[in-house]
């Protein structure tokens, strides 16, 4: 059945919350199409190892999500695409949409061949720069759509040409160029996500000069199966697996310097990384060191299960200084501990930073006359029929991201369907 | 219809030079397929098309293709599915990339996986859809903030809304608030209630109906055709029961359903069940000082007397120069509240504004145990740390005591300075938390039965006495043969997937909204009722056009019943996870084809065999088994059947193919839409054949259970529990028999759990079955 472009709705950023609008609003009856910048859909969430509460895998959920997408000829995806621009009013956006070229075309079956034969290498974004891919790779094993992808910046192109050669199936396009295309909606909802803050410009915190400092993002992928280490938690300096980790809570968050927000979901996080931790290695322990340990609603009871292991220590108190003992590549934490009143300096094998989320858009502005809040999270409804979904407008769990874009789903419709 | 079957081999991928196509095609040519093709790029346009030509020119309409993942190109080989019946063999990620090529032992497994595709295929049938015109209004049980703006979204939407409400007055508990928690950016100052707007919205929209004063008292049926039946909660009779006694005398293990003296029926589509929280029994915190110190009141009550405009001791009258906030009173505390109310920290700082405002020279405390003002909260939180009047204190409570003037001393160990501190004040408040309306009043939500709020009877029966689990009737006094009311994960929140579906509940078309759900503040309660209205339209329309709702969405199959050979065991009534089947007095299960999620639990349940799906079903499963070409002990030894879940075990073998992982040549895997599919017939099929074991991999149950059907392979594995029966039949070991739980992301674990599985069985020796 065709439905008219005003029964489309666009959705940009094809993480959990775009996702969930995309899949939502497709399935109460309309027209969706989801534009993604990254080579596959899932976001942030495709790189963790297990969410809280439940300890459960992102997988699961996508591996659903990704099914309703498959079954539902009502929804239309591009990766590598973004927004260029927007014009138009509600019930007829015309939103133009750019699309990085990916070199390699839709008959490509994933087979593997061209990375075999790839001579170059690249550091893998996936995984935070601690392996590398080939310049032609596979983003992820659960990776949607299933399709290789050229990283342009380090590919020879032509003058190399190997994986062209190798391919039977003519799936590779070298010559591929950027695409520009117009998109016609009646509704447009922004789920652009967040980055995780740059920990770099913490400075007292040691990131990027202390070489067994890393943050929460890079401990996801060292947990996962499909990580740089596959799922053994080593450290950067020499490949040691861990004893003793510190967690540091509010890495640039609740920090008028950072970050001034707190960002919901550290705590848990950390929390959860703590389990990876002893989960791997019986022998470990972990330190929190926490301003307030935000665990609310029904992550109590997860909270509690953490605490109950004997082998996590909970700290209140800021840390002050992270510095690294050069003959052991351990790291030194000074903090300030609330219960002694005291500064108190402890060893251990890798500090993780709890770095908060930024919201994509609080450095980049997207194109149009959006409307954005501080640190750069956008308004949440921006015009008739024009919205923003999950972590775009403010820090958000997952549970709580999904029940967003559920909610704007539904204002989706009403614009596109509405009793009007 | 008559079946032409077409049979595709794709040589692509690795495949025709990791095996003899031409012996696959001859294991194939035995089904006598009408047209028998290979092709090196089965998945490229031209490929398709020599399918679409087959099925224009051969009249083709069972289509196998053996090539890739059936999680792969599926918009490539996409077929009609109510006229083409398509099966996917996988012979890439499932073979020729887990397996050495050219080996004899790779070609066996290609082999049966082509013969065990073509028989499941030639063993479905396309669906044939129960399409209806089905009633699309949404019923919104509770007039609070949440149910209002389900039913108002519902509205714009274009779809009628019926509100009913059990007390006088719409607006529930956000109505007795003088301001309610920040609710826009920058979230750094409590806003204006605007309720009242929002009520005169919902009742002046022709679109919605409000009942109010009015109790649902039974509720009917299934999505599209809910029957509803409401009475004015004055003529409303609950008949007093005690259930222990009633089940003594021989009663029925039920509580009766409240009657009506003037009843009304209507019917609805879908249900929004919004019944909201009450604050936590502060009478149980008599150690805070409540009940036995009359300036010690609760933050509701503080809320009241703050919209009154009445701040002042209850027990003179006297203006409140100090007031004491004591966070997590009964909460965060496995004696009450184990959990945290979310709501408390950031409703004690605006109440503190609240003392401020009263009084300028008034100060306040809070005591607290974190200040858990996630995201941007912490904006109000920094401003009201601005405010010179207002001290936060991280401390625990020691005693609370009151003084001959009437006021309260509040004794507390400062975690901040250390040792203890007292501070005296006029008035102490405690922050309870929420507990959902799910909770029957009497109870606390750690008091409550797993998984269904009720009692435990303990009834008479032949083998000795039994204690049986009663659900409690509450809301909704559904007339399913589960129970009245929705099943709860813990504490009564009606949940069923937290984190990535936290819409889903496990009945069908009832989605849960607000408080009742989990603890939130009255604008994540009227965004959740928004989302719950989105789900309830979802149902209407899925439903409408013969198709399932999440998370088997679009599913046009529904389970069929064969009635005349049902011998009443129970047994699918019971262990559906969605309370589809009710039952007929001799126990005959009811169908409610529109309440069904399309996972099969109730065809692995049922012992005759009798529930069966068009292209999913108990023969589908024993034929594919039948045309196992079981090796001798010699040729492969073990030889292993395995069950497997297509959501997440299926995928994970797929993710152990393309890292190209090393996996026993054994095993033979069948996939199921769930593990609760698992039928014990099958078992004793395969057994019986002469394969040496049977392994099951689903999803990880138990409390953080990753099944999207809830219990899928938790039914599998009880059911395994009573496999001993089928196996002593067959004089055969019951260790041939194992379950695994694996979550999607564990396929490194794949080649460990398949080889220990099969050195069990070799321990155990080969099936004397075999050859038979």
């Amino acid at each position: 059945m065709a439905i008219a472009p005003e029964r489309t709705a666009l959705v940009v950023g094809g993480g959990i919350s775009g996702l969930t609008v995309a899949v939502e609003t497709a399935e109460a009856g309309t027209k969706v199409v989801l534009v993604e910048k990254n080579p596959y859909l899932g976001g942030r969430v495709a790189q963790l190892y297990r969410y809280f509460p439940k300890l459960c895998p992102p997988y699961c959920g996508l591996e659903i999500n990704f099914r309703r997408i498959r079954q539902n000829p009502a929804i239309t995806y591009y990766t590598m695409a973004e927004v260029q621009d927007i014009s138009g009013s509600a019930g007829d956006y015309r939103v133009t949409v750019r699309q990085r070229p990916r070199y390699v075309n839709e008959k490509c079956t994933a087979c593997g061949e061209c990375e075999k034969i790839c001579p170059v290498e690249r550091p893998n974004d996936f995984n935070f720069g601690m392996d590398t891919t080939k310049a032609i790779y596979l983003p992820h094993e659960m990776a949607f759509p299933m399709r290789y992808v050229i990283d342009d910046t380090v590919c020879k192109g032509r003058e190399c040409a190997k994986c062209v050669e190798v391919c039977k199936y003519g799936a590779i396009d070298l010559d591929m160029k950027e695409k520009t295309f117009e998109v016609q909606a009646g509704s447009v909802v922004f789920a652009t996500g967040w980055n995780p803050y740059d920990a770099t410009k913490i400075d007292n915190l040691g990131f990027g000069r202390v070489k067994n400092v890393i943050t929460n993002m890079m401990m996801e992928r060292l947990a996962a199966p499909n990580g740089p280490t596959k799922g053994r938690i080593l450290r950067p300096s020499d490949g040691k697996e861990v004893q003793s980790v510190a967690f540091v809570q509010c890495a640039g968050s609740r920090d008028e310097n950072h970050l001034d927000f707190c960002s919901a979901i550290c705590c848990l996080a950390s929390m959860k990384q703590a389990t990876y931790l002893r989960e791997k290695n019986p022998e470990s322990k972990a330190t929190i060191f926490y301003i307030d340990l935000r665990a609310p609603g029904k992550y109590e009871a997860f909270m509690q299960k953490v605490q109950a292991d004997e082998n996590i220590t909970f700290i209140k108190g800021k840390v002050a200084k992270i510095e690294e003992d050069p003959e052991t590549g351990d790291v030194l934490v000074t903090a300030e501990e609330v219960a002694s009143g005291k500064k108190i300096t402890e060893r251990f094998e890798m500090v993780v930073l709890a770095t908060g989320m930024e919201p994509t858009t609080r450095m980049v502005k997207l194109p149009g006359n959006l409307q954005y809040e501080q640190n750069g999270f956008l308004r949440a409804v921006q015009s008739e029929g024009v919205f923003a979904s999950g972590v775009a407008t403010r820090p958000l769990d997952v549970n709580s991201s999904v029940q967003d874009s559920t909610a704007k789903a539904i204002k989706v419709i009403q614009t596109l369907l509405g009793g009007k | 219809m008559e079946k032409v079957l077409g049979v595709y081999i794709c040589t692509g991928c690795g495949i025709g030079e990791a095996l003899d196509v031409e012996k696959l095609k001859e294991a194939a040519d035995y089904y006598k397929p009408k047209v028998l093709k290979t092709h090196e790029f089965l998945c490229s346009q031209e490929g398709v098309q020599i399918i679409k030509d087959d099925i224009t020119g051969e009249g083709v309409n069972y289509i196998v293709i053996a090539a890739c993942s059936m999680r792969v190109n599926t918009d490539v080989f996409d077929f009609d599915p109510l006229k083409y019946v398509v099966e996917r063999v996988n012979l890439r990620e499932h073979v020729v990339w887990t397996q050495p090529p050219n080996d004899e032992k790779t070609q066996w497994m290609a082999e049966d996986y082509i013969r065990m595709g073509i028989t499941r295929a030639q063993n479905a049938e396309p669906p044939v859809p129960k399409t209806a015109e089905l009633e699309k209004t949404i019923l919104v049980v509770g007039g609070g903030v949440a149910g209002l703006s389900a039913a108002l979204e519902a509205s714009k939407a274009g779809y009628r809304a019926v509100i009913v409400e059990k007390g006088p007055e719409l607006g529930g508990r956000v109505r007795k608030m003088k301001r309610i928690l920040p609710s826009e950016p920058p979230f750094d100052r409590p806003q204006q209630v605007q309720v009242d707007d929002l009520i005169k919205t919902v009742e002046s929209d022709p679109n919605i109906k409000v009942y109010t004063n009015t109790t649902v008292v039974s509720i009917e049926g299934e999505p599209g055709m809910f029957d509803v039946t409401v009475c004015p909660s004055e003529q409303v009779t609950k008949k007093e029961i005690d259930i222990q006694e009633e089940v003594k005398k021989g009663g029925p293990a039920r509580f009766p359903l409240p009657e009506c003296s003037s009843p009304e029926t209507f019917r609805v589509g879908a249900i929004v069940f919004a019944i909201g929280w009450r604050p936590y029994d502060a009478t149980r915190l008599e150690a805070l000082g409540y009940g036995r110190i009359k300036n010690v009141v609760t933050n509701v009550e503080l809320e009241e007397m703050a919209k009154e405009g009445r701040i002042r001791r209850p027990s003179d009258g006297q203006a409140v120069k100090t007031a004491v906030f004591v966070q997590c009173a009964g909460q965060r505390d496995p004696e009450h509240l184990p959990y945290c109310s979310s709501v408390c920290c950031m409703t004690s700082l605006k109440q503190a504004q609240y003392i401020r405002e009263s009084n300028p020279e008034a100060g306040a405390f809070i005591i607290y145990k974190d200040m858990r003002t996630p995201g941007l909260y912490e904006n109000f939180y920094k401003q009201m740390q601005d405010d010179p009047g207002v001290f936060l204190v991280k401390g625990e409570i020691q005693a609370i005591e009151e003084a001959e003037d009437g006021s309260v001393t509040v004794r507390f160990e400062n975690k901040l300075l250390g040792g203890s501190s007292v501070v005296k004040a006029d008035l102490v408040v405690l922050a309870t938390g929420m507990i959902t309306n799910m909770v029957p009043e009497g109870k606390a939500p750690k008091d409550l039965t797993d998984e269904f709020i009720g009692v435990i009877v303990t009834k008479q029966t032949d083998t000795g006495p039994v204690d049986e689990l009663v659900p409690e009737p509450i809301a909704l006094h559904l007339k399913y043969r589960q129970g009245p009311e929705m099943p709860h994960l813990r504490w009564g929140f009606p949940d069923s997937h937290f984190i990535c579906f936290p819409y889903e509940t496990r009945r069908t078309g009832i989605y849960a909204a607000g408080a009742v759900r989990h603890p939130m503040n009255a604008t994540e309660a009227m965004m959740d009722g928004a989302g719950a209205a989105l789900k309830a339209i979802q149902c209407v329309e899925l439903t409408s056009e013969g198709k399932a709702v999440h998370p088997r969405a679009g599913d046009m199959t529904f389970p069929e019943f064969r009635l005349e050979s049902c011998t009443q065991c129970r047994r699918c009534t019971v262990e559906c996870p969605f309370g589809v089947l009710d039952e007929d007095e001799k126990g005959t299960p009811q169908e409610h084809p529109y309440r069904c999620r399309r996972c099969g639990t109730c065809m692995g349940a049922c012992p005759q065999r009798i529930i069966n799906f068009k292209d999913y079903n108990i023969e589908m499963m024993s034929a594919i088994l039948r045309e196992l070409n079981v090796p001798t002990e010699e040729e492969l030894f073990p030889y292993i059947v395995g069950f497997i879940c297509e959501n997440d075990a299926y995928p994970a073998f797929d993710m152990a193919g393309i890292n190209r992982f090393q996996l026993p040549p054994n095993f033979r895997l069948i996939r199921l839409r769930c593990l609760g599919g698992m039928n014990l017939a099958w078992i004793s099929d395969a057994l019986s054949k002469g394969v040496d074991g049977v392994v099951l991999i689903g999803c990880k149950f138990g409390d953080d259970y990753q099944c999207h059907f809830v219990k899928g392979s938790q039914m599998a594995n009880e059911r395994l529990g009573k496999v001993q029966e089928t196996l002593d039949r067959l004089m055969l070991e019951s260790e041939r028999v194992a379950l695994y739980q694996l979550a999607i992301n564990e396929y490194d674990k794949l080649p460990e759990i398949l080889n220990e599985f099969m050195e069990r069985v070799k321990e155990i020796g080969a099936n004397p079955y075999k050859g038979f």
